[in-house]
């Protein structure tokens, strides 16, 4: 595992790589992606066990993660190349003609890393949950992982997975919720609120965890790790990782706005000054 | 003119629930997911046999979609048991994403399509489902006869590598095809050559078109008959020799007009062929409440029917 300060390195070139990214194309989504780095990173670079040089689709012997909020690849694409599924050249084709790093996530262009696609949103846990079930068919002690967005957690589909998951006891999956409170269009409160989300998926018969400090990266691998420990124990574990939108550029944090909308070249070079390049630019 | 008979008559969902067992018995990596129907998808034996690759999922049909797409990922071969209509339409944008955009390998197993389902009513009665289905690109897409070939047709797709749409249904039709038939997905099945009209079926409406090659004979008229149970990929092939031979056809399905077997039909004759059509299936309809016989005939999909637009398509000619 590579030291604290490495993987700090490493988050803030993932936000450049994000906001390049978004910006060389002028669409994308930067705003869910900057507040999902740490757990982006915690997750590829200390908790999961998984084998970037020799993907596979049935990832035997690995944790698998399923991104169910497939907006948010930026984020994805750029952990992924860090991690080298790919190359961190490849970052440059983003949502561009015959790129296998697609607008939302997909298998189509066989992308490695991308186990389903996602876009369409509420699907991911159903997913991750029949990839859990297939791991105990197995026998494969692995865990699976899987990422929500808290709008997101308006779609019934969630709700059927969720009320699956506890009554058959999938207790080899985490999954988490990235709790920042906004959506397209504006505060999830206002839009449609989640009521007492944590009250919700206990009564749902899942084991809660809450994280206040999502963009912390010391506090998401501690949570990640406590939440490992959870598993095994017959039940689903779900984080409510509380996470700021656009979070490490000043001007893309607390608001909504920055949800789908790419920086023009100044805003480009404001946010760049504000993360440091840490490895090499793509 | 070959003459076809039956010692009874079978549910095609019965054959799906048989051929079920057989493979659960043949490969370990077959498991079905049920959205509480066991017993009216007859997936009950399969369920008891093998209870650890079973998975009940209760009335949550698009859960079960994702869960099959992610059960997938691990090398099991999911098969999926619910109603037609709660099979696609219910759950369309979850076999879109998660299934076939993903191209994942899951079995879409619906039972009680069309009409035949009967005193339920047009909430149930889907007949825009081969539709939905064949316009999802990388979906294969089958609609059985009878018992026999829906058993034989479970079998083959579970060697089939990619996302299948198999649909059948719930009343009892005669059982005639041979019970250790190859089922060859895509292939379609020649059940009569006749050098006037092709009569191209699917579905309960096979029998119906044998029947009604009888009726025709009677009346002078030779008529070739082609089961075909595999409406994507279609067999252009053996639809485009039999109607250059006879220049006329009839489509025969318990489905809608539009979207059905017909429009497949009449889409490769347009381009490679063309040639006058007449479409036995549901004009633009929601269906009803009734006997599966009593709706067959008031909507038009039944013997009668095809004998009448063999008679319309030959004066077109």
């Amino acid at each position: 595992m590579a030291d604290i300060a490495q993987l700090k390195n490493l988050s803030s070139q993932v936000r450049r790589d994000i906001v390049r990214m978004v910006h060389a194309v002028n669409s994308g989504h930067p705003g869910g992606s900057l507040g999902c780095v740490e757990y982006f990173v915690a997750l590829y670079n200390v908790i999961m066990k998984h084998d970037p040089k020799n993907f596979s689709m049935d990832g035997k012997g690995e944790d698998l993660f399923f991104l169910s909020n497939g907006h948010i690849s930026p984020v994805f694409y750029s952990v992924l190349a860090r991690n080298g599924y790919f190359p961190v050249e490849e970052l440059k084709s983003f949502r561009k003609l015959n790129t296998r790093l697609q607008g939302h996530p997909t298998t189509h262009e066989h992308l490695p890393g991308v186990r389903v696609a996602s876009g369409s949103l509420g699907q991911g846990m159903s997913v991750a949950i029949g990839a859990a079930l297939a791991k105990k068919l197995n026998n494969d002690k692995s865990t699976i992982y899987s990422l929500h967005g808290d709008g997101e957690l308006q779609e019934g589909q969630i709700w059927e997975a969720a009320m699956y998951a506890s009554a058959n006891k999938v207790d080899n999956y985490i999954a988490t919720v990235d709790y920042n409170g906004r959506q397209i269009d504006g505060d999830v409160d206002n839009v449609l609120s989640l009521g007492n989300l944590k009250a919700k998926f206990e009564a749902f018969g899942w084991h809660v965890i809450e994280e206040s400090k999502g963009n912390d990266l010391e506090c998401v691998i501690a949570v990640l790790n406590k939440a490992k420990g959870e598993t095994g124990k017959g039940k689903p574990v779900i984080i409510l990782l509380r996470t700021e939108m656009g979070a490490g550029v000043d001007f893309m944090m607390g608001t909504h706005k920055w949800h789908g909308k790419a920086p023009n070249d100044e805003q480009l070079q404001t946010a760049l000054a504000q993360l440091p390049e840490t490895l090499k630019d793509y | 003119m070959k003459k076809y008979t039956f010692t009874e008559k079978k549910d095609t969902r019965s054959g799906f629930g048989a051929g079920l067992l057989e493979l659960g018995k043949q490969n370990p990596d077959v498991v079905a997911l049920c959205a509480d129907l066991t017993e009216s998808l007859k997936m009950d034996a399969f369920a008891k046999e093998f209870p650890d690759r079973f998975f009940q999922v209760g009335i949550a049909e698009a859960n079960m979609i994702g869960m099959a797409a992610g059960m997938t990922i691990g090398g099991k071969i999911p098969f999926t048991g619910t109603f037609a209509n709660f099979s696609t339409g219910r759950v369309y944008d979850q076999i879109r994403q998660s299934v076939a955009y993903s191209d994942k390998n899951v079995k879409i197993c619906a039972s009680h399509a069309g009409l035949t389902l009967g005193e339920d009513g047009a909430t149930h009665q889907i007949l825009e489902d081969i539709g939905l289905m064949k316009m999802l690109p990388g979906m294969t897409v089958i609609n059985t006869c009878d018992f026999n070939q829906t058993k034989a047709a479970t079998m083959a797709v579970a060697k089939h590598h990619g996302p299948v749409y198999l649909r059948f249904g719930r009343p009892a039709v005669p059982n005639f095809t041979a019970p250790d038939q190859v089922f060859e997905i895509g292939k379609a099945v020649m059940l009569n050559e006749g050098t006037d009209v092709t009569i191209i079926a699917t579905g309960h409406l096979v029998w119906k078109a044998i029947e009604a090659g009888e009726q025709l004979a009677a009346q002078g008229i030779s008529a070739e008959i082609i089961n075909i149970h595999t409406i994507k990929p279609l067999d252009e092939e053996a639809i485009l020799k039999s109607v250059a031979k006879t220049k006329c056809v009839v489509t025969a399905e318990e489905h809608q007009m539009h979207g059905g077997l017909g429009d497949a039909v009449a889409q490769a004759l347009a381009r490679h062929l063309p040639a006058p059509q007449e479409f036995v299936a549901v004009n633009d309809s929601f269906g009803e409440s009734g006997t599966p016989d009593e709706l067959m005939k008031k909507y038009g999909l039944d013997t009668v029917n095809i004998v009448e637009a063999v008679n319309k398509v030959m004066k077109r000619k």
